[in-house]
């Protein structure tokens, strides 16, 4: 007799999302699938649209993170006139974007991954959620929070134009620039920024690494995966969200290459399955091998945790002290225990903070010299900048006129569709006993699998945030219902 | 304590900026809170499907949709909050009028799969798409199915308020909130079905800062091409600006920021079809009279379907291009 669990929608993931898993006769697991339902179509319709439209036109792949689009398709935009940004106009890119970092590191910490740390993951459903996690730090903490993130947006407002889907940059660089008092203005946001983002991890060190049955789980085999790791690097292979090349590392933590841009063919490729609208990207030099992990499989992974695996450091102080800390407790390079995500998304945090008060305090930034008219014929460029979810590569060419002919995007939460997909698949094998009766605590330590992810897969199905409904039901063979659980 | 009235959020095919928007009403979140029972709402709690199926029908007072339908589930979700809620309110521009995604419509549907599952990065020797029922080995696996073209939720089910942009700006979304919690104190009154809603009655143009004169052109330009007057009209400095045809509402914030106008806030008050009002527009400005030179101006505008129906394409007159229409020689609806 096989029996059926579907988790359907899953809840506190960014987009809709479908777990499907198989029991066997035996009442063990099976197989599992991890499906995405839905696909938009912008590969499509952005062929016959002009190149500098795509900043603005793939912002609406993702409203959560539509910075990344407006930035990853600027950049490729400047590649496919072969024009190159002044260093004002990069830096204003680069500081919306760290701020814009800012923004979605703390969404993610405070409201879905950390009610399972801060409440623990047996806690009651009506309290593992954002106010569960207020009630318990504190108020004050909670207009941290919304401090936080209105901080980000105004600092996006100012540079993009808008708070949300951004319209300022263009091929050259970016439609206006900065006055003097905004560039103060946005300093003092950053500063407070920094003191926040040290608050955070003072929070997560306090309420987690002290506390052994948290450091158990997180150091447990039920969340481990050894896969392939990238992120983008600066010059000096430090971690860099704006600009660099795409650090790969194998899962002994060596560097087995970096790639500009426009050689990501060479190293990426996805794999396709009938079951779902999202594909499944892999190492091309090392090949699809199915869902495993180990050095023969091209699975790799791209979130914070991978980025700073792919990376030899951070390049701001207090974030490179922090990074040092993190694999000193976690016993070295590189960390495999994805619950260690949400440690290194908090490092993140605070390197974009810092980042955004070493941007802001160049009084360059604020600088007349934010476009270079491009004079190039336009033909063929890709854009790569990390998302939170992930490396971000978009991919045009256009006709003599600029009109895009082809469109490739490799998103950040699709980078990791397998690995995902594996975690849960693990998860399940080791969480889910025959004859034993499948509770609400297993099914979100399930779910668990996947939160380090981060995945949005309003992004990924060029297809958000949140917490949705999750139900299990367990049917026989003859779809009988056995079991049903519901949150 | 007396019940409070029930509230709805959903998104069909979205992208999560109408949510996002919702949330950047800070404080203002906390009325919403004051004021209703928040029933479904996937971004910000647990519910599912099943607890909105089991409601009694019209319990629901509000629910705010955004996002277009794209697929069968997007439609059987757009059909049961229409027979749960009271009101329902076409939030933000996919679910107005299509936005972006909505110039899908100018292919096929098959078109869609087949260019995502075969790009440059795609190994994909075997030709494999997404099937809407698969045998898996341990059993039979479902994902819902493409429409043949994107659709409005007022092409689906009736809507009783439409809230423009892309994102509606969150003073507007405050703006709303305010008058319904009124309405609900009686203290103010709906207005009339079929209102559009958190958003002005005149054009960008109205809100814009920059200086306006006369407008006649000679050539259109493109946005990156050279230096642009940061004080004068767009549309004057022949950048193709949509400010023109586009409802009022935003604070023209794209022009403000050196950045033209792309009709986001859809069709001016009155207005039938966007791209039509455009044409017109543009073709105002134009300063020419001999049909080669008219040519020779409007070849400026190096993509006319996407200029006049970037954000309208799915809610216009012609809701989709021929093709998507007819992918088989007709038998495509």
């Amino acid at each position: 007799m096989t029996q059926r669990i579907t988790i359907d929608p899953i809840t506190r993931l960014e987009g809709h999302g479908k777990i499907e898993i198989f029991l066997n006769e035996e009442g063990e697991v099976a197989n599992t699938y991890f499906q995405i339902p839905e696909l938009r179509g912008f590969e499509r319709f952005c062929v016959g649209r002009p190149i500098e439209e795509m900043p603005l036109l793939t912002n609406r792949i993702c409203g959560v993170c539509p910075e990344a689009h407006h930035m990853a398709a600027a950049k490729a935009a400047d590649a496919v006139y072969h024009v190159d940004p002044p260093r004002t106009a990069k830096m204003l890119r680069e500081l919306l974007y760290s701020a814009f970092y800012v923004t979605d590191h703390t969404t993610h910490f405070y409201a879905l991954a950390g009610p399972d740390f801060v409440m623990g993951p047996d806690a009651p459903v009506a309290e593992r959620n954002i106010l569960g996690v207020i009630h318990k730090v504190g108020l004050e903490i909670g207009s941290k929070v919304i401090r936080a993130r209105k901080y980000g947006h105004t600092v996006v407002e100012i540079i993009g134009g808008r708070k949300v889907h951004p319209c300022t940059s263009i091929p050259g660089g970016l439609t206006k620039g900065i006055t003097e008092e905004q560039r103060l203005e946005i300093l003092e946001m950053g500063k407070w920024a920094v003191e926040f983002a040290q608050f955070s991890l003072k929070l997560f060190s306090d309420i987690v690494l002290s506390n052994k049955a948290y450091v158990d789980l997180i150091l447990g085999d039920i969340y481990t995966h050894r896969t392939y790791y990238i992120g983008t690097v600066d010059e000096n292979n430090r971690v860099n969200f704006y600009d660099g090349k795409v650090s790969v590392v194998d899962p002994q933590g060596n560097r087995i290459g970096k790639y500009a841009p426009h050689e990501y063919t060479e190293w990426i490729a996805e794999h396709v399955e009938p079951w779902t609208y999202l594909k499944f990207p892999y190492l091309k030099k090392v090949g699809w091998k199915g869902f495993v992990d180990g050095k023969d499989s091209g699975v790799y992974c791209a979130t914070p945790l991978s980025r700073l695996n792919a990376a030899d450091g951070m390049a701001t102080p207090r974030a490179q002290e922090e990074y040092e800390r993190f694999y000193a407790t976690l016993g070295g390079k590189p960390v495999h225990q994805r619950l260690a995500t949400h440690w290194a998304r908090l490092i993140e945090l605070l390197y974009a903070a810092e980042r955004w008060v070493e941007l802001a305090s160049d009084p360059e930034v604020a600088g007349p010299n934010f476009h270079t008219v491009p004079t190039e014929m336009p033909t063929e460029g890709v854009g790569i900048v990390e998302a939170p979810r992930g490396t971000l590569t978009h991919h045009y060419r256009t006709d003599e006129r600029g009109i895009v002919t082809k469109a490739n995007l490799i998103v950040g939460t699709t980078n990791n569709y397998a690995p995902i997909s594996m975690s849960i698949n693990k998860a399940a094998r080791t969480l889910i006993k025959k004859g034993q009766q499948i509770t609400e605590p297993i099914l979100n330590m399930i779910e668990m699998a996947f939160r380090p992810y981060d995945p949005c897969f309003g992004c990924a199905t060029h297809t958000l945030p949140g917490q949705m409904p999750l139900e299990v039901t367990i049917r026989n063979a003859q779809g009988e219902v056995v079991q049903v659980l519901k949150r | 304590m007396s019940e409070k009235p029930k509230f709805a959020m959903y998104w069909a095919a979205s992208c999560g900026g109408c949510e996002i928007a919702v949330l950047n009403i800070d404080e203002k979140i906390l009325d919403v809170d004051a004021n209703f029972e928040v029933v479904f709402w996937p971004v910000a709690m647990d519910a599912k499907y099943k607890d909105l199926e089991a409601m009694e029908d019209g319990s629901i007072l509000l629910t705010l949709f955004n996002g277009g339908i794209r697929n069968d589930e997007n439609e059987y979700l757009a059909k049961l909050l229409r027979r749960k809620s009271k009101i329902l309110v076409a939030f933000g521009s996919c679910a107005c009028e299509g936005c972006v995604p909505g110039l899908a419509n100018l292919s096929p549907a098959e078109e869609i799969i087949t260019t995502a599952f075969h790009t440059v990065s795609t190994d994909n020797p075997n030709g494999v798409h997404p099937q809407p029922t698969y045998k898996a080995p341990e059993g039979e696996l479902h994902i819902p199915r493409l429409l043949p073209v994107l659709k409005t939720l007022d092409q689906v089910v009736e809507v009783d308020y439409y809230m423009p942009g892309c994102p509606p700006e969150s003073h507007q979304i405050a703006a709303v909130i305010d008058l319904v919690i009124q309405v609900l104190q009686g203290k103010a009154e709906l207005p009339p079905k079929g209102t559009v809603i958190g958003a002005g009655i005149s054009t960008v143009c109205d809100e814009c800062p920059r200086k306006r004169n006369v407008k006649t052109i000679k050539s259109f330009t493109r946005i990156f091409g050279q230096p642009l007057d940061p004080e004068l009209c767009l549309l004057e400095q022949g950048i193709p600006c949509n400010g023109i045809a586009t409802r009022s509402g935003c604070g023209a914030r794209c022009p403000s920021a050196g950045a033209q106008c792309i009709g986001c806030y859809g069709p001016a008050e009155g207005v039938l079809d966007y791209g039509a009002r455009l044409i017109t527009a543009y073709a105002s400005v134009v300063d020419a009279n001999e049909p080669d030179e008219i040519e020779r101006i409007l070849d400026g505008i190096p993509d006319l379907v996407g200029q006049f129906y970037r954000f309208n394409l799915a809610g216009s007159l012609l809701k989709a291009g021929q093709t998507a229409w007819k992918p088989n020689g007709g038998n495509g609806r």
